[in-house]
């Protein structure tokens, strides 16, 4: 009987939502939303909602998991999808952050600066630019970055000529926004430099 | 024998004024034969299939070329739109999709595409969108609409002017970046009061199908609210905040980052969908004028063999009341 329930739910979800395999915990909210839009507009099928096209994640686990999960996305690519690590540094807001696996769950806002992924075979060191990071109980770990770049593509000249220039600027800066943009160059090219050196 | 002659004559005064008006061409021209015994010319009307002729097969090379047009242009975005897929995906993962709150201000984002002769996907969009804001009125609720391109807000202008907040068009003239989509994302939320923002775009599933779906996007208040009557977002509060600054700002950073990532995948999936679209609906006008060209064929052979065979009858007859 299991396996009829299986093969039913299974045979539903690929002809209805084949981007997910069982959605099954998280239709309550889309279920409210369904009924409501039935109830009011009876001619048109309900539009779909992001939940359906997901793959829905672990709950987290009883025991201390050995690997942190991440997935780091950028606008243009996914660098890394569920892959399986031992360590991540990220430039928090507050300082480099290490993620370790059963990392309590945070919501940390990430400024430009050097993250690290370790693994077991070496440590990939990439320079981004912002975002967020979402750090899950599941020892998940989500990295959305605008930019992120592998540190050996960054030149440490123009990085020093580009300090040079944005602190140049920042000093004869007259208004309050072209005093903001140069200090962000400035904090983005200093930045660039201590990952590079450090 | 006269009144044969006088009605003989009628219609040889009325078929002209007849074949003038361009209703009827369509008609004379599918009925060759009977014009011919009628107005006793024989070429015109294979003139006339033949021009229809040339003009659909004119509009048949046409459709073809959008179509191959529309197939590269898909080529080049497809992949560009499934890179950005892993983007919204980790704020669904950590806030959930609620797309049943309850909340004072909506907005519905629409997207759409700026050029027509792409299928139905804009039409759905705008119904979908009608129907969110009819789901989202009431006595103390209200909807707003901000537009992005040409075929919605020429459908919404319509019949809901005043709850247009916004629009934007020709979003596509350069290259969809981020850097842009964060601008007119910034823009949005710079002008737009909202509680929730629901966004509305076609998500690109294959070449010939296309779901409409809708995203929505919480203010930080709301999201305080719902993580305090806990329910989806209850979790919520066992995250820690690590930032500089307070709770409230990391939140809204992060409301407005995922405005901007969501907004950013829906238009590269709607501009998908919609080259999709103009692909199916050009292959299918090819087709159509291809199955036009056959009738239109047919239709000239006849012609051109009846005029032939009455000639011959002429001819014939002529020569056997010569010589009998």
């Amino acid at each position: 009987m299991l396996r009829h329930v299986t093969t039913r739910l299974l045979s539903r979800s690929i002809k209805f939502r084949p981007f997910s395999t069982d959605v099954a915990a998280a239709s309550a909210a889309d279920d409210a939303f369904v009924k409501a839009w039935r109830s009011t507009i009876p001619n048109l099928e309900p539009p779909k909602t992001p939940l359906s096209f997901m793959q829905p994640r672990p709950p987290a686990p009883s025991t201390l998991p050995s690997k942190l999960t991440v997935n780091l996305v950028l606008p243009y690519s996914s660098e890394f999808s569920n892959k399986e690590v031992d360590m991540v540094i990220i430039p928090a807001t507050t300082g480099q952050m290490g993620i370790l696996p059963g990392h309590v769950s945070t919501i940390a806002e990430l400024k430009p600066g050097l993250l690290s992924v370790h693994e077991e075979n070496g440590v990939k060191k990439y320079f981004v630019s912002g975002g967020f990071a979402f750090i899950h109980a599941n020892s998940f770990a989500d990295i959305i970055a605008v930019e992120a770049v592998p540190i050996d593509q960054l030149d440490s000249a123009s990085a020093q000529k580009g300090l040079a220039e944005f602190t140049q600027k920042l000093s004869s800066a007259s208004t309050d926004l072209e005093r903001a943009e140069a200090q962000i160059g400035v904090d983005v090219y200093s930045a660039i430099n201590s990952a590079l050196s450090g | 024998m006269a009144m044969a002659a006088l009605r003989r004559e009628g219609r040889r005064f009325a078929t002209p004024l007849m074949s003038a008006n361009p209703a009827n061409t369509l008609r004379s021209s599918l009925l060759p034969s009977e014009e011919q015994a009628i107005l006793g010319v024989r070429s015109i009307s294979t003139q006339v299939v033949r021009n229809r002729m040339r003009s659909v097969r004119n509009i048949q090379k046409i459709t073809k070329a959008m179509k191959m047009v529309a197939a590269s242009k898909l080529r080049a975005i497809q992949t560009r739109t499934e890179n950005s897929r892993g983007l919204w995906q980790p704020f669904t993962a950590l806030l959930g999709d609620l797309p049943s709150v309850d909340v004072k201000k909506t907005v519905v984002v629409t997207v759409s595409s700026d050029k027509g002769l792409c299928g139905g996907i804009n039409s759905t969009s705008v119904k979908i969108s009608r129907a969110l804001h009819k789901l989202n009125s009431g006595p103390e609720k209200e909807a707003k609409y901000v537009v992005l391109g040409e075929k919605a807000k020429a459908q919404l202008v319509r019949d809901s002017k005043k709850h247009i907040e916004l629009s934007m068009t020709e979003l596509q003239k350069n290259p969809l970046n981020y850097t842009q989509v964060s601008v007119l994302a910034d823009d949005i939320l710079k002008n737009v009061e909202f509680d929730a923002l629901r966004l509305v775009f076609n998500k690109f599933h294959s070449v010939v199908s296309f779901m409409p779906t809708t995203a929505t996007v919480l203010s930080p208040e709301v999201v305080e609210r719902e993580a305090e009557s806990g329910g989806k977002l209850g979790d919520l509060d066992l995250y820690e905040i690590e930032g500089a600054e307070t709770k409230g700002e990391v939140l809204q950073n992060l409301a407005e980052f995922q405005f901007s990532c969501v907004l950013f995948n829906a238009v590269l999936e709607n501009a998908c969908s919609e080259q999709g679209a103009r692909m199916s609906a050009m292959d299918s006008s090819s087709r159509n004028a291809g199955e036009m060209l056959d009738r239109l064929t047919l239709a000239y052979n006849r012609t051109r063999q009846a005029s032939i065979t009455t000639e011959l009858i002429e001819i014939i007859s002529g020569a056997s009341a010569l010589t009998g």
